[in-house]
């Protein structure tokens, strides 16, 4: 299947806590590279969580290759591979580094970092520190020869902050009307809001079939659309599997299963069981139908809002590095990647 | 801060094997009339903002004067809590049961009014208009990082100078339950009261008085350098405005330090109960392990852990190796005729599976951290919108 994004080159992953978008953007990061192509994936919250997924050193700040495809693809013949690299991006050093490429500030940057100037740009100011992480990430997507034989990329993902700060964060012009009318920071933040209103630029939400993530998606949305900002596709990650066929379903709800033809078939199966067994079973049944029925209605909210979504099944074992491959392939099977 | 975090070596017993944690009684901790604080925190994600609540009901239920402080509730959870209104004031929850005079009230934080409340109680009218209309000022007090974590605290500090607590049936609250904001650095405001002393008496500040306190004296090779660079970078009348908002900040400061002292002394204090709220993932389990390392390294009052939305093993036990083996027995062997039943069987190895792993996870953190007391919450099918899920929850907490 072709990608349904073939035009964008940055693809910003956000989602509420825990629905897991480090993980998704991870996967789509292996999924686009999947192509032959070279990704960056860029992390903001100081987690250290791609490391931790890819089983590799902690991050440093630089551009680091943590993932490559295999020399000899399936279906034959001989292929570049693509990578994914990825970078950790900390903003006292995107500030330093800003300073030294923009300003040419080498040694005046070192003596800002001196005088508490660098701490208070990131840490006491929190809209300049957002500013300067959406900096680093425009840079790498919009390499110019200020940043001289750095590596181009065909694709960005960014593991971005939580949907309900998503807009805030991308919103850079906003955050520094306040501070700069005129001048370089304002004009850069102009030049960062042109890429991200553009169409190379799609944001994805990452959710689960529950309520407060779903309503959260769609708040989110409307925020960005209201900020023009270009929604890209919802993604709904860890779908319960569908071991029960469906007519069973209903039943399995209303305790209507047919108790004596499972414990013959546990017989059958050679399960030495009580009643017991069944009835954890039939509970275990009915629970499951329950949770089912709400995300169905859930998918339905989410089949509501306009967006192309893809779905991406839980994996019960937890997710390592096979389970990241895995759920690659299935985002690219689905047209995300 | 992740540069906090790399600074705090791991904490735990060294050589230990895992003999499963003692449980976190709640109904004792609610009932201990001498507990007066209860801080929820934990990552985001992870079900903070509805244990608050139910742990706030439950007390409430159970005859204390309660408030709790929540930071950003989903929508239908605050309409049925009567929080809709970001206004700052705490408002009478209806529908509680209360029991023995307790009562509950609820609000929504509102960090922008705290912050300005903070800088009009500290500076003169005149000054305090000048630090509000500050375009630096707007953009730190609105701003999400950092600031949400400074002002909960903050309100957790008004909300108790104005229960008087301790003077019996007098006081307006004699329990306060506050939620914790869903960011990375949720325990920024254990570091409060460092980073302001060690921005006020930084050279930065001196850097941005300069002007206003005649420069002569401080003038140096490195000083020209960064004002030079910091005007080529910001524009003179950013960087004008920012000495202002600095000149002005620093007249405040010294009430902004002494409170933050204050609310980390009544943290430290045995009245207050810290919990840490974990989902059964690993992430979220790392972030705890954290969380109680960093609590109790600055030797704040730790009661326990609570974990949200476990699966829990139920009835009779099957291994998810056997129930995976036996659907697979049945669709060979039977074909479609058996479907139900392996369907079944599958269901339960996946849910066999989870179980498996969420036992490790917890039994890996009692053996890092067997002190903590903990609570293991059972998933709901839906989600908690109305007093009668928080109830639920509560019940669930407390062990029944």
């Amino acid at each position: 299947m072709t990608s349904d994004w073939p035009r964008v080159q940055l693809h910003v992953v956000t989602g509420k806590g825990g629905t897991g978008k480090s993980t998704v953007a991870a996967a789509l990061a292996l999924g686009l590279a999947s192509h032959g192509k070279n990704v960056l994936l860029c992390e903001v919250e100081g987690r250290q969580g791609v490391a931790r997924m890819f089983d590799v050193d902690p991050l440093p700040y630089a551009e680091t290759r943590i993932a490559t495809g295999l020399r000899w693809a399936e279906g034959g013949g001989d292929r570049t591979p693509g990578s994914v690299y990825a970078l950790h991006i900390d903003p006292e050093q995107a500030l330093l580094e800003y300073l030294r490429m923009y300003y040419k500030l080498g040694p005046a940057g070192r003596a800002l970092d001196r005088f508490g100037v660098v701490e208070f740009a990131t840490t006491i100011a929190p809209g300049v520190r957002d500013v300067l992480l959406t900096g680093k990430v425009f840079e790498a997507v919009q390499r110019n020869t200020r940043n001289r034989g750095a590596r181009q990329y065909d694709a960005v993902v960014l593991d971005a902050p939580p949907t309900g700060r998503i807009t805030s964060f991308l919103n850079v012009s906003e955050s520094v009307a306040g501070l700069a009318k005129v001048g370089p920071i304002k004009h850069q933040a102009d030049t960062m809001m042109t890429l991200f209103r553009s169409p190379r630029t799609a944001v994805h939400l990452v959710t689960l079939l529950e309520e407060m993530p779903v309503q959260e998606t769609a708040d989110g949305i409307a925020e960005l659309r209201a900020a023009r900002l270009p929604v890209g596709g919802v993604v709904v990650n860890q779908v319960r599997p569908r071991d029960l066929p469906d007519e069973a379903l209903d039943a399995a709800r209303t305790g209507s299963l047919d108790r004596s033809s499972v414990e013959g078939d546990l017989k059958h199966a050679g399960i030495e069981s009580g009643a017991g067994l069944v009835d954890t079973l039939l509970d275990e049944a009915r629970e499951y139908a329950e949770r089912r029925a709400l995300e169905d209605a859930q998918r339905a909210v989410v089949g509501g809002l306009g967006v192309p979504a893809y779905e991406l099944e839980r994996l019960a074992g937890g997710v390592d590095i096979g389970g990241l491959y895995e759920l690659a392939a299935d985002l690219k099977e689905q047209g995300l990647a | 801060m992740t540069t906090a975090r790399r600074s705090h070596p791991r904490v735990g017993p060294l050589a230990a094997k895992a003999a499963g944690a003692p449980v976190l009684d709640v109904d004792a901790l609610l009932e201990d009339r001498t507990t007066h604080i209860i801080v929820c925190c934990g990552s985001g994600g992870v079900g903070k903002t509805t244990t608050s609540a139910a742990l706030a009901l439950r007390a409430a239920e159970r005859g204390r004067k309660v408030v709790v402080l929540t930071i950003d509730p989903a929508r239908r959870l605050a309409q049925s809590m009567g929080i809709e209104q970001l206004d700052n004031t705490p408002r009478p929850v209806t529908g509680v049961a209360s029991a023995d005079g307790g009562r509950l009230d609820a609000m929504m934080l509102d960090m922008k009014r705290t912050f300005d409340e903070v800088v009009e109680s500290q500076a003169s009218p005149e000054k305090a208009r000048q630090i509000l209309s500050n375009p630096f000022y707007i953009a730190l007090s609105s701003s999400f990082a950092g600031t949400q974590e400074y002002m909960a605290m903050e309100k957790l500090g008004q909300l108790y100078r104005d229960a008087h607590i301790g003077n019996g049936t007098a006081g307006r609250y004699d329990l306060i339950v506050v939620d914790t904001p869903p960011s990375r650095s949720a325990l920024d405001f254990l570091d409060a009261p460092e980073r302001l002393s060690s921005f006020l008496d930084g050279r930065f500040i001196r850097l941005m008085l300069a002007p206003a306190r005649g420069p002569a004296r401080l003038m140096s090779a490195g000083f020209n350098l960064v004002t030079s660079a910091l005007t080529k970078v910001l524009g003179g009348q950013v960087l004008r405005d920012l000495q202002t908002f600095v000149a002005a900040l620093d007249t405040v400061f010294g009430g902004f330090r002494q409170r933050a002292q204050q609310t980390y002394a009544l943290l430290q204090a045995d009245q207050t109960a810290f919990l840490v709220v974990a989902a059964p993932e690993p992430d979220a389990m790392r972030e705890a392990a954290y969380f109680v390392e960093r609590l109790s390294g600055d030797r704040m009052p730790l009661r326990g852990l609570v974990v949200n939305r476990s699966t829990l093993a139920e009835g009779e036990e099957l291994s998810a190796a056997a129930a995976e083996a036996a659907a697979e027995r049945l669709e060979t062997q039977r074909d479609g005729a058996a479907a139900v039943t392996a369907g079944l069987l599958r269901l339960h190895a996946d849910r066999a599976l989870l179980v498996e792993r969420q036992d490790q996870l917890r039994t890996r953190f009692a053996a890092a951290h067997p002190h903590v007391a903990t609570a293991v919450v059972p998933a709901l099918a839906g989600d908690v919108h109305d007093l009668d899920g928080l109830r639920e929850i509560g019940t669930l907490l407390a062990g029944g």
